[in-house]
């Protein structure tokens, strides 16, 4: 496993993901969502939901990077408050 | 839609593909996460470096004018292929023995190695020795696929239309066969003219392959490689130079792996997200017509 | 009409046939008269071209290695896309749009970073250099085209007819092949056509995953070129019969693809 270079923020990046699909399944099995219109443009499930936000956290986090000097987790809180947002809203 | 079976057994239907789809894809993209927030020297020298390469890559220069040739390649690709691709299909006779003929010479160039594409075109562009280089030149018009910029640019343009137009010509097809006759019937007792017929019987019908058509052509023309590379080289200059080429002279020239992995993380972010954009636009209206 | 739109496909059928007619035209020249000036047929006629590679197991071999991982591809993706298409044309389950789009996503990974993970992911596991390894990474990409298009032949056949077969009695996996099969056969023979052109014209990763025994001819073409200057009648003929083995697939699906065709996702 040497080869795939982990490093602790990575590992941690990718449990959190893996830890959100698994919540996502237990939700969605617990109790299944229906298609809903919010502020998005088009009507979405949860998961539709997850992913849109994460998309644009990812394009948060980039343009967090690319234009500013800001510290990294600005864009992090951002995109969390963004991703209640869209989860709650969207 | 509506008629689909609830049942989660199907997953036991899909689970060879996920394995072996996860197997080839997870694991490389997870190491591609892992090498772009590191500095690696070698298989045991790394150090953790944050978002140092990202922070590089999207300031860099180079970079955005190879995104935005990209772009503009992309953009006129899919603007040339998709209209001429559906055009050939109409044109097309509709059965019997010329129609097997021309699917069978329009699949032509898509069985053609990439790399022997741009070979033959390597030749055929050639003034000395190439039909097209030197049918231009006699006409007068200066053709040099390896001096001049823009001749360049078109010529990998070409390329492209010559590979690939067949592609969406075929998918088209395949739609335009599925249409029941009564929907023609119907037209013509109207009086509809042909263009009504192409605008409100054909172009619906035609919405899921486009799908798939557009899709590959967006995909497969913004990591266009091989041809411009075997080519020119990604020359005269940096004209024909677009993303994977600047990528690839990262990670395999300069064996630059943290860089070229940011670097390639932007990239499958940027079609991911047009990819995205793209199928829910085009489902979503197939599920409010 | 029709004849304006003859003239033009014909137009357009020409522009497609040109370039490979000059590949054609060059693999029967030799080299002296390909460089000397531009001549519209073989002067000399000669079939020198082709006795080299014939007789040169380095580049004869290359074509076997690539037919051999080619089918290999083909098969794997049929077989385990034709079930999945089948849970995907029929029922809804958890997270099914979801992973038809991570499918979809699979074709988006720019190769040249993921191609050293790869290479070592195939080294780890003990695959490198063999058939199997450079047919399991064109499955990340012919998969998803498979299943793709597969679901959209299996969702034009009614479900009734699964129905009635379940209730003569029929179970899953005979119903699957005795009967789902061969319905949707146009629709197999155009999805193994389009597995056999993508994973025949790759070139990044078949380079990547091999070195000897499963040299592809296509990085085979590439070597020759930059080791011994370039020999522009043999690699003519090499391009030559890279298409060769293309024209025997579609002449033998021929029938289905057209057929298939007529099917297709609408």
């Amino acid at each position: 496993m040497n080869w795939m270079a982990w490093t602790l923020p990575t590992v941690a990046f990718f449990s959190i993901i893996a830890v959100i699909l698994v919540c996502m399944t237990v939700w969605e099995v617990r109790s299944p969502c229906v298609d809903r219109r919010g502020f998005l443009p088009i009507s979405t499930t949860r998961g539709d939901r997850l992913f849109i936000g994460l998309l644009v956290s990812a394009y948060i986090h980039l343009a967090v990077i690319g234009l500013t000097e800001w510290s990294i987790w600005i864009a992090f809180g951002v995109s969390l408050v963004w991703m209640f947002i869209v989860m709650k809203w969207g | 839609m509506s008629n689909k079976v609830e049942n989660n057994k199907a997953w036991f239907l899909v689970l060879p593909v996920f394995v072996l789809v996860a197997f080839s894809a997870i694991v490389p993209m997870m190491t591609v996460v892992n090498y772009s927030v590191q500095d690696i020297f070698d298989q045991y020298t790394r150090v953790f470096v944050g978002t140092d390469w990202f922070r590089d890559i999207l300031r860099d220069d180079r970079l955005h004018d190879a995104l935005l040739r990209q772009v503009i390649y992309s953009l006129c690709v899919l603007l040339i292929e998709i209209p001429l691709g559906i055009g050939v299909a109409l044109c097309m006779p509709k059965k019997g023995i010329w129609s097997s003929a021309c699917l069978i010479l329009l699949a032509l160039p898509l069985l053609i190695p990439w790399n022997v594409v741009g070979t033959i075109w390597q030749i055929f562009g050639r003034a000395d020795i190439g039909l097209l280089g030197w049918s231009l030149n006699a006409m007068g018009l200066e053709y040099n696929y390896a001096g001049n910029p823009v001749d360049a640019w078109l010529t990998v343009l070409l390329i492209d239309v010559w590979h690939w137009t067949s592609l969406v010509a075929l998918l088209c097809y395949s739609g335009l066969r599925a249409i029941p006759d009564v929907y023609y019937q119907a037209a013509r007792i109207d009086r509809a003219s042909s263009w009504a017929v192409f605008r409100y019987i054909q172009l619906p019908k035609l919405k899921s392959v486009l799908l798939i058509g557009v899709m590959l052509r967006f995909m497969d023309s913004f990591m266009i490689y091989t041809e411009p590379f075997v080519l020119t080289g990604g020359g005269p200059g940096n004209a024909t130079t677009f993303m994977s080429q600047t990528l690839t002279t990262m990670a395999v020239g300069q064996f630059d792996i943290g860089p070229a992995a940011a670097f390639s993380l932007v990239y499958f972010l940027i079609i991911l997200l047009v990819s995205f954009v793209f199928y829910t636009a085009m489902t979503h209206a197939d599920k409010d017509a | 009409m029709t004849t304006r739109k003859s003239v033009l496909l014909a137009l357009f059928i020409l522009f497609l046939l040109l370039p490979i007619y000059w590949l054609l035209n060059m693999s029967f020249k030799t080299n002296t008269e390909i460089l000397s000036g531009l001549t519209l047929w073989p002067e000399n006629f000669t079939l020198h071209n082709y006795k080299v590679i014939f007789t040169d197991p380095s580049w004869y071999s290359g074509y076997i290695n690539s037919l051999y991982y080619v089918s290999m591809n083909m098969v794997i993706s049929l077989l385990v896309a034709l079930p999945a298409a089948y849970a995907f044309s029929r029922y809804r389950f958890l997270g099914d749009k979801h992973l038809f789009f991570w499918l979809l996503t699979n074709r988006m990974a720019p190769p040249a970073v993921f191609l050293l993970p790869f290479f070592q992911l195939y080294s780890s596991v003990g695959l490198f250099d063999t058939h199997i390894a450079v047919a399991l990474a064109h499955c990340l990409f012919n998969v998803p085209l498979a299943v793709w298009i597969l679901e959209g032949f299996m969702s034009g056949v009614p479900k009734e007819i699964d129905e009635t077969a379940y209730i003569d009695g029929y179970s899953f996996p005979r119903f699957f092949l005795k009967i789902f099969v061969p319905l949707i056969a146009p629709g197999i023979g155009v999805t193994a056509f389009f597995c056999f052109m993508f994973s025949w014209v790759e070139l990044l990763l078949a380079r990547t995953l091999t070195s000897v025994e499963a040299k592809p001819i296509v990085a085979v073409m590439t070597r020759t070129v930059s080791a011994s200057g370039i020999d522009w009648g043999v690699l003519a003929a090499a391009g030559v019969l890279t298409i060769l083995p293309g024209i025997l697939v579609i002449w033998f699906v021929r029938n289905h693809v057209a057929k298939g065709f007529a099917l297709g996702r609408v």
